[in-house]
């Protein structure tokens, strides 16, 4: 039987210049995209290039940014977590509520409680072996079903007076919190990722499961803490949105989980796992944060042209890959 | 070599799956500082017997030692950490990272903060290979590198973490060789670590220069144990085979009839077909009523032949003619259309559709001639259905009863339905009663003898030696790709094929054995 | 090795799970009416049948195509996003008249359809990720073709389509039977339908019986894009007015829940054409439930999520011999 299964590598072919300037693009294309993109809009705009509109930028991409974060992980394992738009709404529901009763819980119980929800999704993708985008899937049906029952179906206010709006709306040396606290994570999971052995582990179980296992590598385990980090941001995502607003809001992060695979996928990371990088994914997500603020800048154009222009986006990077990928499995 | 404690010892090994006896009762030992060829044709329980011991499957009775002690691993991980190493077949490495990360990939050299210390990594691996004699760009990605540099580097991989027993399954399969060379050097230099390595191979060649001892598994038995060395190549494969070379010459125990009268126009004529680094230039014609035998040893080509023919796979170059018809290479549908058949070796990742009833898969290939614009007619697709469900005795509880609830002697008798109600010209069988019970597998020799009678070309895989004799008019030898003899009528007997198994010569020339093959 | 180790499963089991994985989906249909018919008030009325049905048609259509793409071992995300650009389009071009406007609007969704497959068939990408991008992008391209309003609808024979009635039966309702049967009889009695469930199955073997494989998988695309545009069409036509931003949102989630509710393994070879429109009716009757009994109407979230996550459960315990 050994000799029957096909070898995927038998063209064991030389590293060609396409296929290199391939790789770069997918890998650099985004951050290249970035700077061109930060630059025309410079020269296009007056008042694009000052601080408060960078920050607001920044901060506008942030709590998507932390979605991201967890998404990058997730895609790389060469899975998919469609609950994290669910899950951020709920995390909000779930800080509102906490913060009359007593509010440093609003900021622990969010991550606590969309966590462990990841966790069972983790559970049911690595030990039911279910495929990731129906659990998921489920999850975002389900998870927006308990935050809305949770928050009966109105946004919950949050009194401005309490401490806890400033982990939205506060600031340290005049930089807004939330682009701290993202700031924070994109540099621990971009060293979790490149520099730790289980970050390694996710790009193996990415390029190739079965070879993960074979070579010992603990499988099941990683890919649950996964998608327990990815629920976890969610989570903590949704607190910090709704300390910004003030409210949380069970309506909250619809479609997010399409914004964050676009970022994560426009930033370099294969779809099909085993490759990209948390840099590419930050890059991801300010494009798209530079283009919703672009077209308000407009003012003529909808928010619907940034849908196009992600789908665009996704395409162009998605047939990139399929080539990349085809010339490893050929 | 004088006799050391064990470092790997397998006591009295039993291993089920549902409905087959996959280890029956194995005991194997393998020494420190020796190369331990372990061999057996498909299905002989190698496989088997190596996912045991590194702890993929849990063995159903028995014991294995592990330096001694009772281990009893539940993964492949508690093996590997215990101190056994296993080479797969198939590179079992990460392609997209490079290959130092391969390398250490699960236990890297950690520096400030706990984090993977890149630079230290790189080193070490640079180190790792260098001492094997492996050139490589440890920083590169592993698929910028050529397959026998990504096999040498889950040597590297696998040796690194100080293994007391090494496993290799069929590691040259992907290598030139130069790299076996350099292979060889790296098991010599294990031997002399002291460490104990399982050589899977079915390349002769290569076992009798590097290995010591030889384990012949058959049928999930051990079927011999013993040196190498006082084992001629002859005697081996009659060991691989399950015959004793005394009685090579026994016949009848098959269905198969006496020889076939054949044409003189060729209905099927292959020419030079290449695929690299399978096939070399394989060259065969089939003459209506004929059956051609192919043989050779696991790996030899037979396969890649048939799919090659078929058009399952692109091939690099040949020809194809059948009935004097170019056939266009590299397309089923075209090979189809021109009337060839293929029943393939893997009836159930390649051949059944295993929800699809019976009848859907019965008329599976003849879909385009049953219907009328694109509508299936459910008279002809019956009355099809039922003639060959009667006349190849396929037992089904109904005609829309899903094939996968069906025997294996069943299921291929609907692949044969499939491919006979096509009125083909040429049909190959690749291993066409594998795995199938007695009574199954003489109807089907029975039914491949009277199809001959009536015309068809056939060309005949099989891993069974009497098959193979008694059943095919003429045999094409294989061995590592390329044709390596012929034999004809009387000269087709289980000595003179193991003869050649064992010891013909790759001539290397494709235009020369045409010529051969022609005069055959 | 493992020699024809898969023919002899445990049979009482796996034909126990399997019978439960082919009607489950009727017998919890079955119990939800009782349910109603004992609970809500006025369930057994015609006004509540004809609601029930009016609102899954569209649900239905979608179904249908995304039941064909998940036959192939594929999946059809972009459904909803192809119902906004049907929708975006429908107005535009009935100044030509009714003919040529819905003519358009098909053309679209072939053209959407076109996209989808051969990416799927020709360039290798995985479904998924295909139709993931028509989802992102393609509500954005109907805003932009709608200029990002909503424009009222008012040829009369298209009104019909959502609004109308033949002989008492709403006409959306007859555009999801009419398409039911068409579907239904291209699956069970047409070598394309047959092609489907054999590339689902067993790709190679589908492969190697000299079937058209990629031709196969472009059509499922096509048609399940078409199917989504007459959805919305006919969502359209209902609502008297397009609106890109909102027609089909989602729809995509209710489809996949109602192909793999109704029986349809995720892993393909099989499309259940009946059990697909069990599924969605089953959901969409597990919502009005919920409304009508002034139940909080999330809860009916909660529940469908609970009831994929066991179908495709059940699922798992199929034989993959």
């Amino acid at each position: 039987m050994a000799t029957r299964t096909a070898d995927p590598h038998t063209t064991g072919g030389k590293f060609t210049w396409r296929e290199r300037l391939f790789t770069t693009l997918q890998k650099r294309g985004a951050i290249a995209v970035l700077i061109l993109v930060v630059a025309v809009s410079a020269l296009a705009f007056d008042n694009f290039l000052t601080a408060q509109n960078l920050q607001n930028i920044v901060l506008q991409g942030a709590f998507l940014g932390l979605i991201v974060v967890g998404m990058t992980f997730v895609i790389i394992s060469g899975g998919i977590d469609l609950s994290v738009g669910s899950l951020l709404a709920l995390g909000g529901v779930l800080a509102a509520l906490t913060v009359p009763v007593f509010w440093p819980l609003a900021l622990i119980l969010p991550p606590l409680f969309c966590g462990l929800i990841g966790f069972g999704n983790g559970l049911l993708i690595a030990k039911a072996k279910m495929a990731p985008f129906i659990v998921t899937l489920a999850g975002l049906l389900g998870i927006r079903g308990l935050a809305l029952a949770f928050a009966g179906e109105r946004p919950i206010g949050i009194d401005g007076g309490s401490p806890f709006a400033w982990f939205g709306q506060g600031q340290i040396f005049g930089v807004a919190v939330p682009i701290i606290v993202v700031l924070v994570a994109f540099a621990v999971g971009g060293l979790v990722l490149a520099r730790t052995s289980y970050g390694r582990v996710i790009f193996a179980i990415g390029g190739n499961e079965e070879s993960a296992r074979l070579m010992g590598l603990p499988v099941d385990r990683t890919k649950i803490i996964a998608y327990t980090t990815s629920g976890a941001l969610a989570g903590l995502a949704g607190a910090l949105l709704a300390a910004r607003l003030s409210a949380g809001d069970p309506n909250g992060g619809l479609a997010w989980e399409l914004d964050a695979i676009s970022a994560v996928v426009v930033g370099g990371t294969l779809l099909t796992g085993g490759a990209g990088s948390i840099s590419g994914s930050l890059a991801g997500v300010l494009l798209l944060s530079i283009l919703q603020n672009l077209i308000n800048q407009v003012g003529t154009l909808g928010s619907y042209a940034q849908q196009l222009v992600s789908g665009f986006f996704l395409i162009v990077v998605v047939v990139a890959q399929a080539y990349l990928t085809r010339r490893q499995r050929v | 070599m004088e006799q050391q404690a064990p470092v790997l010892e397998v006591r009295r090994v039993t291993k089920r799956f549902p409905g087959v006896l996959a280890l029956d009762d194995i005991s194997f030992e393998l020494r420190p500082g020796e190369v331990h060829a372990l061999v057996g044709e498909n299905g002989a329980g190698k496989s088997t017997l190596i996912k045991v011991i590194t702890g993929v499957y849990r063995p159903d009775e028995g014991q294995i030692l592990f330096q001694g002690e009772e281990v009893s691993f539940s993964e492949p991980r508690e093996s590997q950490e215990a101190g056994i190493s296993t080479i797969y077949q198939e590179v079992n490495l990460i392609p997209l990272l490079s290959v130092a990360q391969n390398v250490f990939l699960g236990r890297e050299p950690r520096g400030r903060l706990g984090l993977i210390d890149r630079d230290r990594m790189n080193r070490e691996a640079d180190e790792i290979l260098k001492r094997y004699g492996i050139r490589a760009d440890v920083t590169a990605p592993l698929r910028s590198l050529g397959l026998g540099v990504q096999q040498m580097v889950a040597i590297a991989r696998a040796i690194s973490v100080d293994a007391r027993a090494v496993i290799m399954d069929e590691p040259t399969s992907s290598l030139e060789a130069r790299e076996v060379e350099t292979l060889f050097g790296v098991i010599r230099q294990l031997r002399q670590e002291g460490v104990g390595v399982i050589y899977v191979s079915h390349r002769l060649d290569e076992l009798y220069e590097i290995c010591d001892r030889v384990t012949v598994l058959r049928d999930g038995r051990v079927a011999h144990t013993g040196e190498l060395a006082e084992l001629s190549r002859l005697q081996l494969i009659a060991h691989m085979l399950g015959r004793e070379l005394a009685d090579v010459q026994k016949e009848g125990a098959t269905g198969f009839g006496e020889e076939h009268e054949t044409a003189e126009e060729p209905v099927l004529q292959a020419q030079g077909l290449t695929q690299h680094p399978r096939l070399r230039e394989v060259s065969l014609t089939v003459h209506p009523g004929e059956v051609v035998g192919l043989a050779g040893l696991l790996g030899a080509g037979r396969s890649e032949t048939a799919k090659a023919i078929f058009g399952a796979e692109p091939v690099d170059s040949g020809s194809l003619k059948v009935g004097g018809e170019e056939v266009k290479m590299g397309s089923p549908a075209a090979a189809i259309k021109a009337g060839i058949a293929f029943l393939p070796e893997d009836r159930k990742s390649e051949g059944i559709i295993p929800d699809l009833s019976v009848k859907e898969n019965i008329v599976a290939a003849a879909l385009p001639r049953l219907a009328r614009a694109g509508l299936v007619s459910e008279k002809a697709q019956d009355e099809l259905v039922e003639e060959f469900m009667q006349s190849l005795g396929i037992k089904a509880s109904s005609p829309d009863q899903p094939v996968r609830e069906l025997s294996g002697g069943n299921q291929q008798k609907v692949l044969l339905a499939r491919w006979l109600c096509m009125n083909p010209k040429v049909l190959i069988l690749d291993e066409p009663t594998r795995g199938i019970d007695v009574g199954a597998k003489a109807e089907i020799q029975k039914l491949v003898d009277d199809l001959a009678v009536k015309g068809l070309g056939v060309i005949l895989i099989s891993s069974e030696l009497d098959e193979m004799t008694e059943g095919s008019d003429r045999v094409v030898a294989l061995r590592d790709g390329a044709v390596v003899g012929l034999l004809s009528e009387d000269e087709i007997t289980e000595g003179n094929l193991m003869e050649l198994l064992a010891h013909g010569e790759d001539s290397g020339n494709g235009a020369k054995e045409n010529g051969r093959d022609a005069d055959g | 090795m493992a020699r024809g180790a898969a023919a002899d499963k445990s049979f009482d089991v796996s034909t126990a799970t399997s019978w439960v994985r082919g009607r489950g989906v009727y017998v919890a249909f079955v119990v939800l009416v009782i349910f109603n018919l004992i609970v809500t008030p006025n369930f057994a009325s015609v006004v509540t049948l004809s609601t029930l049905l009016i609102t899954v048609s569209p649900i239905i259509l979608v179904s249908l195509g995304v039941a064909l793409a998940i036959g192939t071992e594929g999946i059809d995300l972009s459904v909803g996003s192809v119902m906004a650009l049907a929708s975006a389009f429908l107005p535009l071009y009935l100044g030509y008249g009714w003919p040529v406007a819905v003519l358009v609007v098909l053309l679209v969704g072939a053209l959407a359809g076109l996209v989808n497959g051969s990416l799927v068939a020709f360039v290798g990408v995985q479904p998924i990720i295909a139709t993931l991008a028509l989802l992102v992008g393609g509500r954005g391209l109907a805003q932009i073709f709608a200029g990002g309003q909503s424009l009222p609808i008012t040829d009369p024979t298209v009104l019909w389509l959502g609004q109308g009635r033949l002989f008492g039966i709403p006409a959306p309702v007859i555009l999801a039977a009419a398409a039911v049967l068409v579907v239904g009889f291209l699956v069970n009695r047409t070598t394309f339908g047959r092609y489907v469930v054999a590339v689902g199955g067993n790709r190679s073997a589908s492969f190697l019986s000299g079937h058209p494989v990629r031709r196969t998988l472009l059509a499922v695309y096509v048609i399940s894009a078409l199917l989504a545009a007459l959805a919305g069409i006919v969502a359209t036509a209902r609502l008297g007015a397009s609106d890109p931003s909102n027609i089909g949102l989602l729809i995509e989630l209710s489809a996949i829940t109602a192909v793999v509710v109704g029986g349809t393994p995720l892993s393909g070879g099989r499309v259940k054409i009946m059990g697909t429109v069990m599924g969605a009716l089953l959901i969409q009757l597990i919502t009005n439930t919920f409304i009508a009994n002034d139940l909080p109407f999330t809860w009916a979230q909660v529940l469908t999520a609970a009831i994929i996550l066991v179908a495709v459960y059940l699922q798992k315990g199929r034989g993959t011999a």
